[in-house]
């Protein structure tokens, strides 16, 4: 019983790592950018929440809609002002390095706002947890939210690009921007719909992370990131069942390498995993493989 | 050919001369006692970063492939020297031998490293690679605070739980204690060693780039295809350019090691986040311009220590200086305003009315 029900929390730590990772491989998709400050994203969003809960004293929902709203403005101006300049810049590294600048901007600023000290983040959910097999596999109300919530956002997010007008703009603007442009796409504009969905996932993302390990400081977001961003890569980067696939994938192998191998050697046996995953496939789980011409 | 020639041979005289200005203009004010002592205790860390920073564009600049793992290099080469100085404290007491050896060892470890890393990322190239180089800083991080190692009459015990599964006799000395590291190494560094290790950093790195093998290291980079196509052992100069960078960060860890009291695998001093820094220095500094990352390196260590008066508004001030200049060194349209109002371009103007 103990096996299934670490899998069940990998399951779940996998649906967050997802969340973060699809707005990863969006931008990535359609940017051509690693967004570095994606993760630091998810922890202003935890802070936002946190401070309508507390000091707004909001209810659960309204408290997670600021959040979403607060970070996707974020994530749409700092789109505007540090990344769409550079868009065409002589070499790529450019943004990447712009990106960096916006993470450190973005810790130091929550620092200065809600200080240095880690802070309890409360659970809210108020569901019942899940009881099977006559007591012996409780399932957590927190675990089951999150578990919905990524199926829910995956196939949102999957209609949306294949069925809605925006969702086919994304698609070929992250194919040619060029061609779309000259089809009548707003290039900006998608560019920017992206990542405001990015962003406010971030926000759901960092809603249900710190609600399952509820510590928060201002450098939370950056470990969590960067895991997501392995997981979108382990998947195939820019694909949104990759995304999904990897981030499971990844959280249920680090659950697990802590249960049963040592806790101190989970992010580097991660980290290994990626590595044979990419030497046998070098473009992920889910990745095309793109062939290049002279 | 001439000309080319002694173009580069320039260059590279104003690049060695500008280190030793900085050294002799250093040594000079030391001597004066004109420098506090925070600003002596920077010296030693601006030319460990500043080799870290030429290591690296060495792969970034040179090469062409992105990695975020230069920081992994560089813990290799401080534990593996710091070991070895430990290991041979009692036996060889003349620090000038002893400290050489031991930067010759973490270079050659670090250097091992890259070549072992450099094999099975061959296939994989930019974002792919960036990743595969950042998930190696992580292990060999996370590996080594976990590992023990010990020294007793029987030879040397290793452990990856605690000290006591070492298994020693009652003599033995513990040296590598897990997450605190390594204590106690002899604090062999100064600023003259640092500066002589930086001067000979950049001499392999230009020497190495002007020579055959960098013109087909940069033709990697410009044009894999084309490289290949007319016989260029892609392999081969991918894990030259590779192991020649790691060694490099090595020397770097290796100078580090021998700077501070205590040596430990932090994130912070060798997580992915200083693997990030000596990045941005690369590319602040100019990719591929191997003097422009010495004093990008400089410039950006010194800033945020000078800053301390800020106290909590430090790093925010150095976070919004970084985007600012990215923004205005990058953007194309920052470019064509500076080429419309540069300096040079003015001046080139007045000299062509009077030449008319």
């Amino acid at each position: 019983m103990s096996f299934l029900s670490y899998l069940i929390n990998g399951v779940s730590l996998g649906s967050i790592y997802a969340i973060i990772a699809l707005g990863y491989t969006m931008v990535y998709g359609i940017a051509k950018m690693l967004n570095f400050a994606h993760g630091d994203v998810i922890m202003i969003g935890a802070f936002v929440m946190l401070s309508a809960l507390n000091t707004m004293s909001l209810p659960l929902i309204p408290a997670v809609l600021v959040a979403v709203v607060a970070c996707t403005v974020l994530g749409v101006v700092i789109e505007r002002v540090a990344y769409r300049p550079l868009r065409n810049a002589a070499s790529p590294l450019a943004v990447l390095i712009t990106a960096i600048g916006v993470s450190y901007l973005l810790q130091n600023v929550a620092l200065l706002i809600f200080g240095a000290n880690t802070v309890s983040f409360p659970n809210k959910i108020t569901l019942p947890a899940l009881s099977l097999a006559g007591g012996n596999l409780v399932i957590s109300s927190v675990t089951i939210v999150t578990i919905v919530a990524c199926v829910v956002i995956m196939i949102a997010l999957l209609l949306f690009i294949n069925k809605t007008k925006a969702g086919q703009a994304m698609l070929a603007v992250s194919e040619d921007k060029g061609a779309a442009q000259l089809m009548g796409i707003n290039v900006d504009g998608t560019i920017a719909l992206t990542f405001a969905i990015g962003s406010a996932l971030a926000a759901i993302a960092g809603f249900l992370l710190f609600t399952a390990y509820p510590s928060l400081d201002p450098y939370k977001g950056a470990m969590p990131g960067i895991k997501a961003f392995v997981a979108a890569v382990f998947g195939g980067i820019g694909s949104v069942p990759g995304a999904m696939i990897g981030g499971v994938l990844l959280g249920i192998i680090e659950i697990l390498a802590k249960a049963y191998i040592s806790s101190q050697l989970s992010d580097a046996i991660v980290f290994g995993v990626l590595i044979v995953v990419l030497i046998v496939k070098p473009t992920g789980l889910l990745g095309k493989k793109i062939q290049e011409k002279v | 050919m001439g000309k080319k020639f002694d173009k580069t041979a320039k260059s590279n005289a104003i690049t060695y001369g500008m280190v030793v200005v900085a050294w002799l203009v250093m040594m000079a004010l030391q001597q004066a006692g004109m420098l506090s002592s925070s600003t002596v205790g920077l010296l030693v860390p601006v030319c460990i970063y500043s080799i870290m920073a030429v290591s690296l564009n060495l792969t970034v600049g040179i090469l062409g492939d992105l990695s975020l793992g230069q920081a992994g290099f560089m813990c290799v080469g401080a534990f593996a020297s710091a070991l070895f100085t430990n290991l041979v404290q009692d036996s060889i007491s003349f620090t000038p031998v002893r400290f050489t050896l031991a930067i010759l060892v973490g270079a050659l470890v670090a250097g091992v490293f890259g070549l072992l890393i450099g094999i099975p990322v061959l296939r994989l190239s930019g974002d792919y690679l960036a990743i595969v180089t950042l998930a190696f800083g992580e292990i060999i991080k996370n590996f080594l605070n976990i590992l023990y190692v010990g020294k007793d009459s029987h030879g040397l015990h290793f452990s990856i739980k605690d000290t006591m599964s070492l298994g020693m006799e009652p003599d033995g000395v513990v040296i590598i204690k897990g997450a605190q590291g390594i204590t106690g190494t002899s604090r062999d560094a100064t600023f003259t060693i640092g500066i002589i290790l930086l001067l000979i950093s950049l001499f392999i790195v230009l020497r190495l780039i002007q020579s055959r093998d960098g013109r087909a290291i940069r033709s990697i980079r410009d044009n894999r295809i084309a490289a290949e196509s007319i016989g260029i052992n892609i392999t081969k100069y991918k894990l030259l350019a590779l192991t020649v960078s790691a060694a490099i960060a090595g020397m770097a860890g290796a100078l580090y090691a021998h700077n501070y009291n205590s040596l430990a695998a932090t994130s912070a001093k060798f997580g992915y986040n200083m693997s990030i820094m000596i990045l941005v220095y690369v590319v602040l500094g100019g990719i591929g311009n191997i003097r422009g990352s010495v004093i990008a390196a400089t410039l950006l260590y010194v800033l945020p220590e000078k800053l301390r008066f800020l106290q909590s508004y430090r790093m925010l001030i150095y976070a919004i200086v970084l985007i600012v200049v990215m923004l205005f060194s990058w953007s194309p349209k920052a470019r064509d305003f500076r080429e419309r109002y540069s300096l040079k371009r003015l001046i080139h103007k007045n000299t062509a009315k009077e030449a008319e």
